[in-house]
Parts: structure tokens; C-alpha cells; sequence
């Protein structure tokens, strides 16, 4: 009988040296003359802990992590691969870890458990239910069954994918496109990446079964170029896919068609926005188009497109495997089921917590993140990307709903969560706000092209003014500017930036001093 | 005189040449499409990781083979970020300004890897060594800050790992050329 030893093959676990430590195991183990099998599984997203070596026993997967080169030969000399729990990097059972038992993992249920290549693995842990559910059932069911789950658009702007989906099941067209949005480019978030490279059947089910509801047999996916590994993985699981029949022109020996196509970006942030993605599918500059007419009615060449999020996409199968009730008992309020929140920046237990809308950030900051990793106060907590609000500690008990959230002026997004500690000027952070919306406006609109430069400049002035009426006078130019860059703007690049920028001066304005 | 002339011939012969390879990839890569509607980014994808820019006859050629003008192949060249008008360094080093990583400390890494190497963003070591380039994430941020060089991420990155990152990557090149 060979041993299973689990080490991820993940971008960030690699970054920590996973690649090096399997090659090392595998070594040793060839050395010692031990029968050991290295499976390279996928990330269960405990970033602090990686590489997390997991060995399989009969009491279920023991963790020890993080492995650096140096500890493997004390490892192997304490016999760890038996399942022996006495070296100090051992975590016990991998599941009983807390910040992974207290989630709730119904995207990510495979995360760090099987092989994101193996296609039997994937059958073998419920993978491809959804799609066989939904080949037995007609567009109009599949589209009810989503809309009955309250799943809402995980890409940043949470609208119902159900009624999107509806409205273009209900539109005719000769091509009907499903285009899949994994631009990823906001700060703190990684959740998209994790299901690219850890578990990418599930988006290509998600797909399928989006294909099928609406009546579209092509598919395509804008993956970003800083995703090399997500570019590669996924590739090679549509080839897999196809090999099996679960893509191509004719589903698991129906009459249904789907394919996809893979197309990768080339660093605009903006190409995320679902019309600048489209028209850089296209082939062209990444201008925003103007709306109406929505893509869902006039989207890639034209056509009727569904354009949804990865984790929008991948959280479909389950919903249809296990029904839309049972998706829809988690959450709260109008925002139902599970969001990955990502935890990063300066916070002590880093990484993927899948949980329930209705938790609250202090939860997450304090109890799943342990506070900072530099062992100081936290500041500021950045919530939803670059376009997101900073929050100060008055606003953590917050419960994490869409509604709750915009009430308040911030936004969860994509549920990136970016942690600062004491140290960090939040003046600097402001003027990184505008900095960011001139280097990435698609220019169509002067409010936020000319608008975010004027920001920058506006922000040094007060920066390097002595004089308290001077300065009065710069932040209160700033100001107009904001509601002009929210008044005017065609799309949320230019119309929420001030939403950081604003929240630094409401809540951290002493900063303005410091400098 | 003479010499001259071999100079001219030759230089004429590599022109050829490299433009034979360029209208290679644009043939092949039209190919790869498979019935799909042809369009610019993934040709221009190929273009680049062959060449490693995107030059004036990229860009002509280009525009020849998709009966388009040259300023319209220029127009989505310049609108994205990843492509360059410029010979690469043999490492381009692209380090990560987004918010995360900035939480981490890029900024006091940003300074260390510019003073030494003595370059600003967009510029090449004049060894042609490393290149520098902005990022914005590289979904690496629970272990801000990174770096990536060629397709490896390198995380928790501080200011002594990158000397000895970019020492090692000197002496692997030095060892490359000697051999
Ligand atoms: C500036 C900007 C950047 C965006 N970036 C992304 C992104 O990287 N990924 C994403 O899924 N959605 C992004 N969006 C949201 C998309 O426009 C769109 O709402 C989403 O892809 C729809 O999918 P969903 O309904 O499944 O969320 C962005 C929006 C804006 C305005
Ligand atoms: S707000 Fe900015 S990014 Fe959006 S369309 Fe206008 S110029 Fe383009
Ligand atoms: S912000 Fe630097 S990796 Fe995400």
C-alpha cells in the first residue's frame, strides 16, 4: 500500500515553495526506499500555512505546514508520512483546523481535496451532478432554479443571475454567447484564481449548464495575463473536458452543444468591466460601450451573452446538484447563499473563508484572520477592491449583506478584504485611488480620465500645503470634484473611485496632518 | 567600401528573415481560431512571446495579413499594459503597487529594486539584463508583497530576498553564457 502525501499546486502555494518541497518529498522518499505517492492537489486556501503537506490516514488527512526545505529530512526522520503527529509543524487533522472547520464551503467544497486535473476525482466528489440535472430538465426550469436561489453576481455589482439569464433564454439569435468573466483585478482577491487552477471542471460545468439554459453553444473565457498557472490549468482541463464529452457537440451523448474558448488579457484593469471585456474579445481597444444596450440582449459580436463572474459560475453546479433551497437557507436578507471572502494585506491567518452573508468583519478580521501580521493595531480595512470604501473599526460589526454594505457607502465586491495596520498613511492610499483611475481609465469619459489626474494633483497640493485656509480650500475642490467624477462618469471605474478617496477623508482625516 | 556593403546585405537578409517569422505567427495563429471570429489580442499575444515586443513591422505586417490600417492595429496596441515597443531585459521583474501589497511594505521594496538596479518602471539594466514593470495584483496578496518574474510569483517578498533573488538570477545567466 503507497502513501498519499497531498502538496498544492497553486500559485501562492508555489510562491511559497510547494513545487520545491514535492520534488524534495519525492526525493527523500525514493531515497529512504519508502512507497509514497506526491499528489499535487489544490489549495484549501490557508495561505499562512503553505506549502501544507497533508498525509492521508485512516483518521483522515493529517496537515503540517508551513514545510520549509530545512524541516523535510526532520520530517522524514519523524516519520511523518506514518501519520506521527509529533513534529512541531503538525497541525492535526487538516479538517479540524479552525479556520477551515468554521466555514461554509459550497464552492470551494473540493478546495485542497482533490486533484484539479483529475477528472475521475472530480466525478468522484459529486463532480458533473449539476450538468446531468440540468440535461434532464428544460431551459426554463435551469433558469428558475437559479433565480430561486438568490444567486447573486459575485463579480462586484451583485445582480441577479437568474434574470439575467432569463433575459437571454428570452431573446432569439442564430449564436448566443456565455462569456465568463476571469479578469480578477481587483486588490485582495484571489477567489477566481483559486477555481481556475484548484477546481476548473466546476467552471467548466457552470458553463454548461449556463450554455444549455439560455441556448447558447458557444463559450468563452477572458482569463488576465498575471494568471499564467490559471491560464495553463484551465486549458488543459477544456481539453480533458472535451476528451470525455462533457464539451462539444454533443453533452454526455445528448443533443445539446457547448465549447469554450480560452482568451487572455493584457493588464487593463478596465477590461473587467463587462462591455470593455467584450469589446477586448473583440479584439479591440477596451472602451466601456454605453448601456443600454445590455449584453444580455447585444453582447460579444453583437449577440445575446450571459457575462457572469467565475464564482457566480461555479457556484451553479451545487445549486443545481442539491436544489435551490439549499442555497438559498444560507445568508441573509437579499444576499443568499456563500461569498469567498479573501483575506489579505497585513493580517496574520491570510487566505480563502467561504462563508454565509450575515457574518460580520470583525469576525472574519479577529477570529479567522487573528488580526495583523506585524502584530500591530489594525487601521483601516479595505473592503471590495480599489474601487471599495476603507473602513475604520466604528463600522466592523457591519453585517456582510450587499444592502447592509451600500447603505453604509461601501461595497463588498468581490469580496476582497485588504487589512493595513498603523503604520500606513491613508493620504497615501487616497492619492493611490486617483493614481490608479488615470493609469487605468479607458478614456471615454473626461470626468474620469482628466477627473482622477486632477485628483492626484490635488491630493499633492494638500499634501504639501502649510496653510490651514490653503488647504481648506484644495479639499473642498477635491470634493466637487468627487461628485463630479460620481455625477459624470459612464461606468464605475470614473463613478467610484471617490469612494475610497471619500472614506479617507471622513474617517481617517487625521492623516492629513501627518504628512 | 566593400565592407559596407556586407553589412547592408546582411542586414537586409535578417530583416527578411525576421520578417518571414512574423507573418509565420500571424499565419499560424489565424489558424488556431478554428472557425472562430479572427481578432487582434491573442495574434498580438503570440507576436509578443515570440519576439518579445511588438515592433514597427510587427505592426505593419499585422496590419497587411488583417486587411486593417496600421493605425488601428496600433490603437489596441497602445491600450493595453502588457505590450511593449521596446526589446525586453532577459528578466522582465514585475512587482505588484496594488493596495495589498502596499499594506506589506512594496513601497520600501519598490525603492530597494530601483536603486539596484538603477532603473525606473519601463526601463531595462543597460547589461540588458532585468527589465522593471508595474503590476497591478497578481492574486498572490494573502502573501503580499509579490514579485513575478518570467511566470513564477515570488511572495513575501522583502528587501533582502530580492538581492538575493535577482544575484541568483545573474549568476544563472553568467553560467548559461560560459557554457
Ligand atoms: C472597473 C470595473 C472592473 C470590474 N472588474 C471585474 C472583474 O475583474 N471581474 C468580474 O467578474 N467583474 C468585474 N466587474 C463587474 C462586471 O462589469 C460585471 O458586472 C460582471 O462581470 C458580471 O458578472 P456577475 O453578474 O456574475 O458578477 C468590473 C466592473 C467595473 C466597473
Ligand atoms: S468612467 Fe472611466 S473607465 Fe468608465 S467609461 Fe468613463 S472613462 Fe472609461
Ligand atoms: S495586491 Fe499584490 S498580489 Fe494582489
Amino acid at each position: 500500500m503507497s502513501i498519499s502525501i497531498y502538496i498544492p499546486r497553486d500559485t501562492t502555494a508555489n510562491a511559497r515553495g510547494a513545487d520545491d518541497i514535492a520534488l524534495l518529498i519525492e526525493q527523500s522518499a525514493e531515497r529512504f526506499d519508502l512507497n509514497i505517492k506526491v499528489i499535487r492537489n489544490s489549495s484549501r486556501g490557508l495561505y499562512w500555512l503553505e506549502p501544507l503537506v497533508e498525509v492521508d490516514t485512516e483518521a483522515g488527512r493529517i496537515a503540517f505546514g508551513p514545510v520549509t526545505e530545512k524541516d523535510v529530512s526532520e520530517l522524514f526522520e519523524q516519520q511523518f508520512y506514518m501519520g506521527q503527529i509529533s513534529h512541531k509543524l503538525c497541525l492535526g487533522l487538516t479538517e479540524e483546523i479552525p479556520f477551515l472547520k468554521k466555514q461554509q464551503r459550497l464552492t470551494f467544497a473540493r478546495a485542497g481535496i482533490t486533484e484539479p486535473l483529475n477528472l475521475d476525482d472530480y466525478l468522484s466528489h459529486d463532480g458533473f451532478k449539476g450538468l446531468k440535472k440540468a440535461l434532464s430538465m428544460n431551459c426554463q426550469t435551469i433558469v428558475d432554479e437559479v433565480k430561486g436561489s438568490g444567486l447573486r453576481g459575485r463579480g462586484g455589482a451583485a445582480f441577479p443571475t437568474g434574470i439575467k439569464w432569463q433575459t437571454v433564454l428570452d431573446s432569439s439569435a442564430e449564436q448566443k454567447y456565455v462569456v465568463c468573466n476571469a479578469d480578477e483585478g481587483d486588490s485582495g482577491t484571489f477567489s477566481d484564481r483559486m477555481i481556475l487552477e484548484g477546481d476548473p471542471f466546476v467552471l467548466i460545468e457552470g458553463m454548461c449548464i449556463a450554455g444549455i439554459a439560455v441556448g447558447a453553444t458557444q463559450g468563452y473565457i477572458y482569463i488576465r495575463s498575471e494568471y499564467p498557472l490559471a491560464c495553463d490549468i484551465f486549458t488543459q482541463a477544456i481539453q480533458t473536458a472535451r476528451q470525455a464529452g462533457y464539451l462539444g457537440s454533443s453533452i454526455c451523448g445528448t443533443s445539446h452543444s457547448f465549447d469554450i474558448h480560452v482568451r487572455v488579457g493584457a493588464g487593463a484593469y478596465i477590461c473587467g468591466e463587462e462591455t470593455s471585456l467584450l469589446e477586448s474579445l473583440e479584439g479591440k481597444r477596451g472602451m466601456v460601450r454605453v448601456k443600454p444596450p445590455l449584453p444580455a440582449l447585444s453582447g460579444l459580436f453583437g449577440e445575446p451573452t450571459v457575462v457572469n463572474n467565475v464564482i457566480s459560475l461555479a457556484s451553479v453546479p451545487v445549486i443545481l446538484d442539491k436544489g435551490a433551497d439549499y442555497y438559498e437557507h444560507y445568508g441573509q436578507g437579499r444576499s443568499r447563499g456563500t461569498l469567498p471572502f479573501q483575506l489579505a494585506g497585513n493580517i496574520k491567518q491570510s487566505g480563502l473563508v467561504e462563508l454565509s452573508f450575515g457574518h460580520t468583519l470583525r469576525e472574519l478580521l479577529e477570529i479567522f484572520g487573528q488580526g495583523t501580521r506585524t502584530g500591530k493595531a489594525i487601521r483601516a480595512v479595505q473592503v471590495g477592491g480599489p474601487l471599495g470604501a476603507y473602513l475604520p473599526e466604528s463600522l466592523w460589526d457591519l453585517p456582510l449583506d450587499y444592502e447592509l454594505f451600500s447603505e453604509a457607502g461601501a461595497v463588498l465586491g468581490h469580496g476582497g478584504i485588504v487589512v493595513f495596520d498603523d503604520s500606513i498613511n491613508m493620504t497615501e492610499m487616497a492619492r493611490y485611488a486617483m493614481e490608479f483611475c488615470a493609469l487605468e481609465s479607458c478614456g471615454k469619459c473626461t470626468p474620469c480620465r482628466i477627473g482622477s489626474v486632477r485628483g492626484v494633483e490635488l491630493i499633492d497640493k494638500l499634501l504639501d500645503s502649510e496653510q490651514q485656509d490653503e488647504r481648506e480650500e484644495h479639499l473642498n475642490l477635491l470634493d466637487e470634484l468627487c461628485d463630479t467624477m460620481e455625477e459624470g462618469s459612464l461606468c464605475a471605474m470614473g463613478g467610484m473611485t471617490p469612494f475610497p478617496v471619500r472614506s479617507i477623508f471622513k474617517y481617517f482625516a487625521q492623516d492629513l496632518d501627518k504628512s | 567600401m566593400f565592407k559596407l556593403d556586407t553589412d547592408e546585405l546582411n542586414k537586409e537578409s535578417n530583416q527578411n528573415q525576421e520578417n518571414n517569422q512574423i507573418k509565420q505567427i500571424i499565419e499560424m495563429s489565424m489558424k488556431a481560431f478554428n472557425g472562430q471570429p479572427v481578432v487582434l489580442l491573442p495574434i498580438l499575444h503570440e507576436l509578443q512571446n515570440t519576439m518579445g515586443y511588438i515592433s514597427e513591422t510587427v505592426i505593419t505586417l499585422l496590419a497587411e495579413a488583417l486587411n486593417l490600417s496600421r493605425a488601428d492595429v496600433y490603437g489596441v496596441v497602445s491600450f493595453y499594459h502588457d505590450f511593449r515597443h521596446t526589446t525586453p531585459g532577459k528578466y522582465i521583474v514585475h512587482l505588484c503597487r496594488a493596495e495589498s501589497c502596499q499594506a506589506m511594505g512594496m513601497n520600501v521594496l519598490e525603492q530597494f529594486t530601483k536603486q539596484t538596479l538603477d532603473i525606473d518602471y519601463h526601463q531595462t539594466t543597460e547589461d540588458g539584463m532585468f527589465s522593471l514593470e508595474p503590476v497591478y495584483c497578481l492574486g498572490n496578496c494573502a502573501c503580499s508583497p509579490s514579485v513575478k518574474i518570467s511566470n513564477q510569483v515570488y511572495s513575501d517578498m522583502n528587501p533582502h530576498k530580492m538581492k538575493q533573488l535577482l544575484d541568483s538570477l545573474r549568476v544563472k545567466t553568467n553560467r548559461v553564457d560560459v557554457l
